[in-house]
C-alpha cells in the first residue's frame, strides 16, 4: 500500500518458542489474495482514469488523437510537479498551501533576470545566463520552503498556519517585485545572450514537449528517493508515528525542512515552466494552484494524516484532474459546471477511498484480536496453575 | 471461597470468562461485592484485575458466565448503560478533557439543561463546588483541568464519579497521583460512601493502603480468583503469599554473564517532571551498569523510571548530571548519535512510541538501522531484506512476513519488533522500560530471554518494571527508586519480595509520604 517494501516476501513464519501462548489465529489469507487487493486498490485510480478516457473519447472525436493527449498531458505536467512535492509534505503529515504563491514568485523573478537586474547603487544591469536565471529562480523557491520548514520544524507552527502565512508572503513579495505588472517578452535577445529560456515551456525532446519530460524526470527522482533511500522511509515514519520516529533516530526536524524545500523548489520549477511557456510572467499567477495539487496527491489514495501515499497516486490524481477538466472543456460543458463535477470527483474519490480503508483495516484488526490479547494489562498466564 | 455475608452482596460475576482469541484473560472468575462495603481485589500485572472491572462497568462484555445485579443477570450495553444502572468506574488513565473547566468535566455527557434547553451554569458550578468542598480540595470550579496538577485531575476523576449517585463504585488506583493527605480525605469520603450503602471495589498497587480501608479482599493471579476473605482476617503476607503464587520462577532464564567494563555511566543525573516543572522527576541519581549485567530498575508508578529511560535515551532534557557510553559523554548528544554510539531505548508505550502503524513489520524492523543498510545513498535491499528476516527469527516474531501490517500483530508479537527494531541498531547499552507491559506469559518468557542474549554478548541491559517477580527474577542487580531517587540497591538473589515492597514504598513508605512534592 505505502509501497516502501522493496524487500522479497521472505515468508519468515516461525514458532515461537512458547508455544500456545500465542494461540494460532486463523489462517492469514494467502499473499496472492492480498497482493490482488492491494493492486485492486492502487488501480482504483486507474479505474477513474479508464472511466475518463473512455467517456471523453466516445463524445468527442479528437480527444483521443495523440496531439490532443500531449497537449492534454502538457496541462497535466503543471500540477503533477507540483502534487510531487505536495506528496513529500503529506507523507510527513503536513500541508503546503504557499505552492501557489511560489509558482507566481519564480515567475516573477525569472522575468526580472530576463529583463535586466537593474542594480541602482552601481548603476549598472546585470542579464544573467538562462542557467543562471533558472538556477536563481528554482533557489529563490526553495528558500521560500526552507522558510516554511523552518516555521515548523524549529518554531513548531503549525503546517496549515505556517504555509497559509507564507501563501500571502509569497505573494505579496511578487506584486512587490513587479509592482504589479507583467514582464512580456523573456525570449531574451542573441546581443545579450540570454535566449533559450522558452525552451523549458515550449521545447520538444524526441516530440514531446519539455515540460513533460520534467514531470517524467522528477516523478522518476521522487520515486528513488522515496523507495530506496532512508530520507523515503523516515517521510513515512514521520507521517505514521513522529514519537516512534524520533526514539528510532529518525531526523525529524531535518526531514521536515527538506520537503518543505522540495516542495517549494517543484514550484519554482512549475513557476519557471509557465513563465516561458508564456514567455512572459505575471505576478498572479498560481493562484489556488495549491488546492489542485493537494486535490491530486488525495485522489491518488494519499493521507492528509501523513504515512500513506504514493508517487504513482498522486501522478494519476493529477491525470484524473487534468483529463476530466481538458474533457469537459472539449465537449462544450459549461465553465460553472466543470468547477461543480470538479469538487464532485475530488469527493467521490477521498469517500471511495476510505471505504476501502476501513475495509482494509477491519480485517486487519479482527485478525489482531482474534491471535491475542489486544488491551495492555489484559494478558495473562494461560498455564494452569492449582492453587 | 468462604465467606459469611454481612450485607446483601449486589453485584456479583458469575463464572465469568474472558478470552482474547486464544488467550484467556478471566477464567472462570466469581466475584461479589456487598452493599456498604469495600472489597480490594489484589493481583500483579496482567492477573486481569482490569479486565475484569471493565466488564463489570460495561466496558467490555465477558465471553462466557454473567453478571448479577441484585441478584438479576444483567448485560450492560456500554459503560453508559452501566451508569444507568449504578455502576460507575474511576479508570486508572484520567478520562478528562484539558481543555474544558473542572464543572463542564464533571457534567461531561449529562449536562444540566433547564429553560429553552440552555445549560444551567450556575446550578452546575454550585455542585461542583459542593462536591469538591466534600473532598476538601479548595479548587476553583471555573479553572481549566489542564491547568490541574495530576493530583488534583485525580480529584476532579472521584469527584465526578461521586457526582453520579452510584450503587456500585469501581475505583481503579485512584491514589496513584494523590498526596498523603488527599488519599486521607478520599477515605473519609469512601466511608460516607459506604455508610450511605454504596458499594466501593478498590484496587491499589498500595497493598497497605488497600488493606487499610478493605472490609472484603479477594485476589487474582491469571486470570482466576485463587483466594478471599475478610480484610480482619489476613495480613499482608497472605495477600502477597496469593498474588504471586508458587513458582512463577522458570519464566526466567539463567543470567550468567560477568560483569565486564562499565558501558553505562550516569552520574548526579536530574529530570525535571514534565507534568509539574516545579518537581524533579528524577533526582540526583547515579548508576554503573557494566557489560553483561541485567539491571532492573523496581519503583511504583511515579517513582522516576520512565522519565530517566527517556532522559538517558535523548528524549527529554536533563536538567543536571552527565551520561557516558563507553565512555563516550552522550549528555548533549542527539537521539540519532546516542544510537549510533550503541544506546537505544525500547520505549514502555509501544502503539505511541514503539511502532509506526502505518508501516509493514519489515519496515518497521529496520527503522532505526537504515542508516547502515545503505550501498552508497540506497538502500541495499538484499542486505536490507537479509537483516530483517534475520530478526524475525531471531526475536521469534510470528507475522505473516516483513510485508505483514504490523496492526495485524499481537501484542507480544508487536512488543519483539520494537525489541528487534532496536537490537538491528547492535547496541552496546540496551534500556528497557516496561518491556513486558500488556503482553502473554509465553512472549514475556521470550522477550526474558533475549535480554539475558543480549548480556551474554556483552551488552549492559538496563530495565524498568513494576512487577516484583521480574525485579527479583530478571536481573542481576535492582534499583529501587522512590519518588526520582535511588533509594537502595538490592542483591535479588538475597532479597524477598517483602523487603523488596517495603523498599520501594509499596509496603511501608521509608520517607514522608509527599515530601517530594515542591
Amino acid at each position: 500500500m505505502s509501497g516502501t517494501s522493496t524487500h522479497p516476501d521472505t515468508r519468515a513464519e516461525r514458532r515461537s518458542t512458547a508455544a500456545g501462548a500465542d494461540a494460532p489465529g486463523p489462517a492469514p489469507r494467502p499473499a496472492w489474495i492480498r497482493r490482488l487487493g492491494d493492486a485492486a486498490l492502487e488501480l482504483r485510480a486507474f479505474i477513474a482514469l479508464a472511466v475518463i478516457i473512455v467517456t471523453f473519447a466516445a463524445l468527442s472525436d479528437t480527444y483521443l488523437t495523440s496531439s490532443n493527449l500531449i497537449t492534454m498531458t502538457r496541462h497535466v505536467a503543471i500540477n503533477a510537479i507540483l502534487a510531487l512535492g505536495m506528496l513529500l509534505v503529506i507523507l510527513t503529515g503536513g500541508i503546503d498551501l504557499s505552492v501557489g504563491s511560489i509558482v507566481g514568485l519564480s515567475g516573477i523573478v525569472a522575468g526580472v533576470l530576463l529583463q535586466g537586474w537593474q542594480i541602482n547603487s552601481f548603476d549598472v544591469v546585470l542579464y544573467p545566463q538562462v542557467w543562471a536565471v533558472i538556477v536563481i529562480s528554482l533557489a529563490v523557491g526553495m528558500l521560500v520552503g526552507a522558510l516554511n520548514g523552518l516555521l515548523i520544524s524549529r518554531f513548531r507552527l503549525a503546517p496549515f498556519i505556517a504555509t497559509l502565512g507564507m501563501l500571502y508572503v509569497a505573494r505579496g513579495i511578487a506584486l512587490l517585485i513587479s509592482n504589479g505588472a507583467t514582464f512580456p517578452r523573456l525570449e531574451g535577445s542573441p546581443e545579450l545572450g540570454n535566449t533559450g529560456f522558452g525552451f523549458l515551456g515550449s521545447g520538444r525532446i524526441l516530440g514531446i514537449p519539455t515540460s513533460i519530460w520534467i514531470m517524467v524526470l522528477l516523478a522518476a527522482l521522487a520515486t528513488v528517493l522515496i523507495r530506496r533511500m532512508p530520507f523515503g522511509r523516515w517521510l513515512y515514519s514521520v507521517g505514521g508515528n513522529e514519537r516512534a520516529a524520533e526514539l528510532s533516530g529518525v531526523p525529524i526536524r531535518r526531514v521536515k525542512l527538506w520537503v518543505y524545500m522540495l516542495s517549494g523548489f517543484c514550484a519554482a520549477m512549475v513557476g519557471l515552466i509557465i513563465a516561458s511557456e508564456l514567455t512572459s510572467a505575471a505576478p498572479q499567477t498560481g493562484e489556488t494552484f495549491e488546492l489542485n495539487a493537494i486535490a491530486a496527491v488525495v485522489i491518488g489514495g494519499a493521507s492528509l494524516a501523513g504515512g500513506r501515499g504514493t508517487v504513482r497516486g498522486a501522478l494519476v490524481g493529477a491525470f484524473v484532474i487534468g483529463f476530466l477538466s481538458d474533457g469537459l472543456v472539449m465537449v462544450g460543458v459549461s465553465t460553472f459546471w466543470q468547477i461543480v463535477i470538479k469538487g464532485a470527483v475530488i469527493i467521490f474519490a477521498v469517500l471511495l477511498d476510505q471505504g476501502q480503508q476501513r475495509l482494509k483495516r477491519s480485517s486487519a484488526a479482527t485478525a489482531a484480536t482474534s491471535r491475542a490479547p489486544a488491551p495492555p494489562s489484559t494478558a495473562s498466564h494461560p498455564r494452569e496453575t492449582p492453587h | 471461597m468462604t465467606r459469611a455475608p454481612v450485607a446483601p452482596v449486589v453485584m456479583r460475576a458469575r463464572e465469568v470468562t474472558k478470552a482474547y482469541g486464544g488467550v484467556h484473560a478471566l477464567k472462570g472468575v466469581d466475584f461479589s461485592v456487598r452493599a456498604g462495603a469495600v472489597t480490594a481485589l489484589f493481583g500483579e500485572n496482567g492477573a486481569g484485575k482490569s479486565t475484569l472491572m471493565k466488564i463489570l462497568a460495561g466496558v467490555e462484555t465477558p465471553s462466557n458466565g454473567a453478571v448479577e445485579l441484585d441478584g438479576e443477570p444483567v448485560a450492560f450495553r456500554s459503560a453508559a448503560d452501566a451508569v444507568a444502572h449504578g455502576v460507575a468506574i474511576i479508570h486508572q488513565e484520567l478520562n478528562l478533557c484539558p481543555n474544558l473547566s473542572v464543572t463542564d468535566n464533571v457534567f461531561l455527557g449529562r449536562e444540566r439543561t433547564g429553560w429553552g434547553g440552555l445549560l444551567s451554569a450556575r446550578g452546575q458550578r454550585r455542585t461542583t463546588a459542593a462536591l469538591l468542598a466534600r473532598l476538601e480540595e479548595p479548587i476553583d470550579p471555573d479553572t481549566l483541568v489542564g491547568d490541574l496538577r495530576l493530583g488534583q485531575q485525580q480529584i476532579v476523576e472521584i469527584a465526578r464519579a461521586i457526582s453520579l449517585d452510584t450503587r456500585v463504585l469501581i475505583m481503579d488506583e485512584p491514589t496513584s497521583a494523590l498526596s498523603a493527605s488527599e488519599v486521607e480525605v478520599l477515605f473519609r469520603v469512601i466511608h460516607d460512601l459506604t455508610g450511605n450503602g454504596v458499594a466501593i471495589v478498590y484496587i491499589s498497587h498500595h497493598l497497605e493502603e488497600a488493606l487499610e480501608i478493605a472490609d472484603d479482599v479477594a485476589v487474582l493471579r491469571d486470570g482466576a480468583l485463587v483466594a478471599a476473605g475478610r480484610a480482619d482476617e489476613v495480613d499482608l503476607g497472605w495477600i502477597v503469599a496469593n498474588m504471586v503464587g508458587r513458582n512463577p520462577d522458570d519464566l526466567y532464564p539463567r543470567l550468567t554473564a560477568p560483569a565486564g567494563e562499565p558501558l553505562l555511566e550516569i552520574e548526579g543525573v536530574s529530570v525535571v517532571d514534565p507534568t509539574n516543572p516545579a518537581r524533579l522527576a528524577v533526582d540526583d541519581l547515579s548508576l554503573t551498569v557494566r557489560a553483561g549485567e541485567v539491571v532492573c530498575l523496581y519503583g511504583l508508578m511515579g517513582a522516576g523510571r520512565t522519565e530517566l529511560l527517556e532522559a538517558l535515551a535523548g528524549r527529554s532534557p536533563m536538567r543536571a548530571g552527565t551520561v557516558r557510553v563507553g565512555g563516550h559523554d552522550v549528555t548533549s548528544t542527539s537521539i540519532a548519535e546516542r544510537i549510533a554510539l550503541g544506546l537505544v531505548l525500547v520505549p514502555e508505550d509501544r502503539q505511541r512510541d514503539g511502532l509506526v502503524q502505518t508501516m509493514s513489520v519489515g519496515d518497521n524492523l529496520s527503522l532505526a538501522a537504515i542508516g547502515r543498510l545503505l550501498a552508497g545513498p540506497f538502500i541495499a535491499g538484499r542486505r536490507e531484506g537479509d537483516a530483517i528476516a534475520r530478526t524475525i527469527s531471531s526475536v521469534t516474531v510470528k507475522a505473516a512476513g516483513p510485508a505483514a501490517a504490523i496492526t495485524s500483530l499481537s501484542g507480544g508479537n508487536q512488543q519483539k519488533v520494537v525489541l528487534g527494531k532496536a537490537l538491528l541498531t547492535e547496541p552496546r547499552v540496551l534500556l528497557l522500560d516496561e518491556p513486558t507491559r500488556g503482553i502473554d506469559v509465553g512472549a514475556k518468557a521470550d522477550i526474558f530471554a533475549l535480554m539475558a542474549e543480549q548480556a551474554r554478548q556483552g551488552v549492559a541491559v538496563l530495565f524498568a518494571t513494576s512487577e516484583l517477580g521480574e525485579a527479583l527474577n530478571a536481573a542481576t542487580r535492582v534499583l529501587v527508586m522512590y519518588r526520582g531517587r535511588a533509594v537502595q540497591v538490592l542483591d535479588p538473589a538475597t532479597t524477598s519480595k517483602e523487603e523488596l515492597m517495603a523498599a520501594s514504598g509499596e509496603a511501608e513508605p521509608p520517607a514522608p509520604a509527599n515530601g517530594a512534592i515542591a
